[in-house]
């Protein structure tokens, strides 16, 4: 009976992480395909698909282009995030709490109504499609994520050392600069990477609000329409590359804890 | 006379509704160590931030150095404080937070570095000048931030009960190295603490607070034999204290009725006003060969035996009310339940009029 529940248990946890990890494994399998078809049986293993990639400049603009965009809108994100973090937690604000969970309320919201609100907010505005307004798009996401990854970790236990430094002399851009946000880099990168990941995947927004440039997942949804081939499979690795990178530095950022 | 070093007139605070200062005014000497005594809640951290710049009071002026420093802020004010939690920099070393200040008013890395040194040299740290803080003990930690806030040179050095989280080993040898390094550097400390043996120890200008008010000042010495209020004879150091109602005055004496008996001590005050009367432990006799002024008869309640003493509480048989706090020998043979003979001389009764 034990050793039936055991089995079980085993069957189940594989149930479990093959459904997770299936799909990845099979589109990783088919993008090393040596012949035209991702489908089985498996024929590789070849680098024949990442060559061709690699050699086609509307994919490799597009990646170039997804990652101008991931870095420079995660680097506005965070920079936002940071100092409306710190605004809240050193200052006392009138309702405070309603202010913070609009902060946060994008969250909550769908890509689609954001992109959509977007929009029609830059055609009001005169705002062309272009990857600024989808870097926008980016920020207005990642921004609650940011602001609350570091709002969590910004304890009372730094007010004394900022004041430590005022105290000393320091005016206040440098009481932030050399003292606040190097106590709070460890959250500073963990929002970074994370918005960096976000950034890097997602598609609704890009698609809403680019035209000619596009990010990668655009880039590949146009590629999809015209049939799958093992080309989709090696680009769909290569992004799938990238996030573990990202979502890897993010944990060790994050939940790295320093010596006491 | 010089002016005061600091100058702290009619500073009143509240916090909302709650008022933690009320009409507080004091002077600092230069090169004078001052202990703010007080129990929590006596606004005496209070003070110090409003000293510090960090609170801005709701009423009253402060001077430093003659100047009208009210509302400048930390940055602008030429004092430093070490805060109780010592809020080092965890990300620099030791060496660049000591030199943290020096950076901020511009001064060049090498002669910085070359004061660090020296700084922490005056704390006994030389050697930790590339350590991290967390590498670093709690009394280690303790004295980076007083090298920290010396090296600036400030005029008044603030210390927000700096001893409060060591242990009491420890605490003990850094009261007597802050009385060293303090009279070695010249510079004016105002130190905050509710332990009253710290206070004694480290102060040339005890100030005693309480609910917001400054109770008693003055050497430590007078403050102990001499307690100016009932709250600072019970506070700094134990009293046993005979509520009393003065009877009879003739020609500079004065008979007041306690519950342990009328006592005759020399001083003018009219019939009928109330009076404490408080007696230190270790001026209460037991036993028969006593003083000159007999206190009754007592039960002993309870001896608790301190090493070089013991400290022996017992209700007064006259009024179960009255706890005598005495100290006796360590070799004393009293115990529990014993009843002994109370009195004192004359001399060592404190009059309170409150």
């Amino acid at each position: 009976m034990r050793a039936l529940v055991r089995i079980a248990s085993w069957l189940y946890a594989l149930a479990v992480y093959g459904f997770i990890f299936l799909p990845v494994v099979v589109l990783v399998l088919f993008s090393l395909q040596a012949t035209s078809f991702p489908i089985p049986p498996f024929t590789g293993p070849s680098l024949r698909w990442y060559g061709a990639v690699l050699s086609d400049t509307r994919l490799t603009s597009a990646l170039v282009n997804s990652l101008l965009v991931a870095v420079l809108s995660s680097l506005a994100a965070v920079t936002l995030g940071f100092l409306s973090a710190w605004g809240f937690a050193r200052f006392t604000l009138p309702s405070s709490a309603l202010l913070r969970g609009l902060i946060t309320l994008p969250l909550t919201v769908s890509y689609l109504i954001i992109g959509m609100g977007l929009l029609v907010l830059f055609n009001w505005a005169g705002v062309p499609k272009s990857l600024l307004a989808a870097g926008i798009g980016h920020v207005v996401i990642n921004l609650p994520l940011c602001f609350a990854i570091i709002y969590s970790q910004m304890g009372d236990h730094q007010i004394n050392i900022e004041r430590a430094a005022r105290d000393l002399g320091a005016p206040e851009w440098k009481v932030l600069l050399l003292i606040t946000v190097p106590v709070m880099a460890p959250a500073i990168f963990a929002g970074f990477f994370l918005s960096m990941t976000f950034s890097w995947d997602e598609f609704v927004i890009s698609f809403l609000l680019t035209r000619f440039d596009t990010t990668l997942p655009v880039e590949i949804w146009n590629l999809l329409r015209s049939g799958l081939n093992p080309k989709t499979n090696a680009i769909g690795s290569l992004v799938f590359a990238v996030s573990i990178v990202l979502v890897v530095l993010f944990e060790l950022t994050l939940l790295r804890r320093k010596p006491a | 006379m010089t002016a005061p070093l600091v100058d702290i007139s009619s500073v009143s605070h509240r916090f909302g509704q709650q008022t933690v200062l009320k009409n507080v005014s004091l002077q600092i000497e230069p090169g004078s160590y001052t202990v703010l005594l007080g129990p929590s809640g006596s606004g005496k951290t209070t003070l110090l931030s409003i000293l510090g710049g960090f609170v801005n009071p709701s009423e009253g002026k402060v001077f430093i150095r003659g100047e009208d420093c009210t509302s400048v802020p930390p940055a602008k004010r030429p004092t430093t404080t070490v805060f109780q939690d010592y809020a080092l920099f965890p990300h620099m070393s030791v060496g660049a937070n000591v030199g943290f200040g020096l950076r901020m008013q511009g001064v060049d890395a090498a002669t910085r570095a070359a004061k660090a040194r020296e700084a922490l040299g005056l704390v006994g740290l030389a050697a930790a000048f590339d350590k991290k803080p967390h590498q670093l003990s709690g009394g280690q930690r303790q004295r980076v931030a007083l090298a920290r806030a010396l090296v600036i040179e400030p005029a008044v050095l603030l210390l927000d009960e700096p001893l409060g989280a060591l242990d009491l080993k420890l605490r003990r040898q850094m009261q007597d190295e802050l009385k060293a390094i303090q009279k070695r550097v010249g510079t004016a400390f105002i130190h905050v603490t509710h332990d009253q043996e710290e206070a004694m120890a480290l102060a040339d200008h005890c100030v005693v607070m309480n609910d917001g008010r400054i109770e008693d000042e003055g050497p430590p010495e007078r403050v102990y034999a001499r307690p100016a209020t009932r709250f600072s004879a019970t506070f700094m150091g134990e009293s046993t204290i005979l509520q009393g109602n003065v009877t009879e005055t003739t020609k500079g004496t004065i008979s007041v009725a306690t519950p342990a008996g009328a006592i005759l001590l020399p001083g003018t005050l009219q019939p009928g006003a109330k009076v404490a009367l408080a007696v230190r432990p270790e001026h209460l006799v037991l036993g028969a060969a006593g003083g000159a002024i007999a206190l009754g008869t007592a039960e002993v309640s309870d001896v608790v035996f301190q090493g070089s003493f013991k400290r022996v509480l017992a209700a007064s048989t006259l009024d179960p009310a009255l706890q005598f706090i005495a100290r006796a020998p360590a070799s004393a043979t009293v115990q529990t339940g014993d009843t002994t003979a109370v009195s004192c001389n004359a001399d060592d009764i404190i009059l309170l009029t409150d």
